[in-house]
């Protein structure tokens, strides 16, 4: 037969083919093939954990009278967070601090307004807002909104410490370290990671602490001044106190929709 | 054929040259033979040998800590997750200080050796408390 050499070629090269495949096909069959015997491992949150659709806070300022009423507040976050106290201004770290109402409001400010306003520190924080900029313009995604429960967290891992955030954010709530935190915490919580030269860092709406089923640090020791709530539940605590008083936001033209409320 | 019997031009330069060419190239190799460092050898702590038990088996911690560490920061950070249950139904805190650093509270006799025998410098430490418990 005349083309018998021609299909004993074909033959002979499907079956190389053949041979030449199974150690790859037997590679594959291994990869992964290791743990039909174990469960995978799973990944969940506490029981305890407390829950919101959005956290919100409300500041209640009229009963602030001095700002001896809201630095155990500063305190408490900066100890609790590992917060370092740099010597220069221009260095500050912070999550939570003081602002007048000229600087926390600054749309809202006219010249002539009443004393007690002049003299109330306003208690000023990130304000976890519903539209972050600095979310936007983060080009790691190391701060992120979260899905779950509304707060803007930081993943310091991704923080490439480009400062976009600083620049983005309208409140100022965030600081760069531009130095080594660590010789400037006065005394550590060892519960609590610090962070390091070159990231940027702000307040996480103690998320750490939600997760245990306790509210923030900041509200824990603030003798009411401050109110943690669902923003979207009716009938949270937060909501009620929105319902009954008048309330402001800083800077609510610019469009970020805040959710830390002011009464005033 | 004049130059066949040469073979080569400047044979001898050329041979020499290369052999100290290799004895240079091997410098690493025959400077270090019968001087390999030995394995690190890893401490434990009291608790640590107390617990028995790691988040894994042993074998799966000594490959793969870097590899769970990594999907626990993502499930931590990211997810907002924070219990572990591994395979055999135990759960744990996913927590590089206050779970793992918490039992292996010696980050030199236990961290340390092995990361600096295998030249590698993570800087986990950096922000991570590397002793919670202040002992």
């Amino acid at each position: 037969m005349k083309s018998s050499r021609r299909n004993f070629l074909k033959i002979a090269g499907i079956a190389a083919l053949g041979v030449g495949a199974k150690p790859v096909f037997d590679t594959f069959a291994a990869v992964g093939g290791h743990g039909p015997t174990e469960p995978a491992p799973i990944f969940k949150s506490s029981e305890e954990a407390l829950t919101a659709n959005h956290w919100a806070m409300v500041v209640d300022t009229r009963k602030i009278r001095s700002e001896r009423d809201v630095a155990p507040l500063f305190r408490a976050c900066h100890q609790v967070h590992n917060v370092p106290d740099m010597p220069l201004k221009r260095h500050e770290i912070k999550w939570i601090w003081a602002e007048s109402f000229h600087h926390a409001f600054p749309d809202l400010h006219s010249e002539l307004i009443s004393d007690k306003i002049a003299r109330t520190p306003f208690p000023v924080l990130c304000n976890h807002c519903e539209n972050p900029p600095c979310v936007r313009v983060c080009p790691t995604k190391a701060t992120f909104k979260r899905e779950s429960d509304g707060i803007v967290v930081m993943d310091y891992h991704r923080c490439i410490g480009c400062r976009f955030c600083l620049a983005a954010c309208p409140y100022g709530a965030r600081s760069f370290n531009f130095f080594n935190p660590d010789d400037y915490i006065k005394e550590v919580n060892l519960k609590f990671a610090k962070r390091t030269k070159g990231v940027v860092e702000k307040c996480n709406f103690c998320e750490e602490r939600l997760a245990e089923g306790i509210i923030p640090a900041c509200v824990e020791v603030s003798n009411g001044i401050l109110t943690f709530g669902d923003l979207r539940d009716s009938r949270s605590s937060v909501r009620k106190l929105i319902a009954e008083n008048f309330t402001i936001r800083r800077k609510v033209h610019l469009g970020t929709s805040p959710a830390v409320y002011y009464i005033v | 054929m004049p130059n066949n019997s040469k073979g080569m031009y400047n044979k001898n330069l050329v041979i020499a040259g290369i052999v100290i060419f290799v004895i240079l190239a091997a410098f690493p190799f025959w400077f270090n033979v019968g001087r390999s460092a030995p394995a690190p050898e890893i401490i434990l702590t009291e608790k640590a040998i107390a617990a028995e038990d790691c988040v894994r088996d042993k074998e799966y911690m000594t490959l793969e800590h870097m590899q769970l560490l990594d999907v626990w920061r993502d499930a931590v950070v990211r997810d907002g997750k924070r219990i572990y249950v591994n395979p055999k139904g135990v759960e744990f805190n996913m927590s590089l200080s206050n779970t793992c650093l918490d039992c292996h509270s010696n980050k030199e006799e236990f961290c340390d050796r092995c990361h600096d025998y295998t030249s590698v410098s993570p800087y986990c430490w950096d922000c991570h408390i590397d002793n919670p418990q202040g002992d």
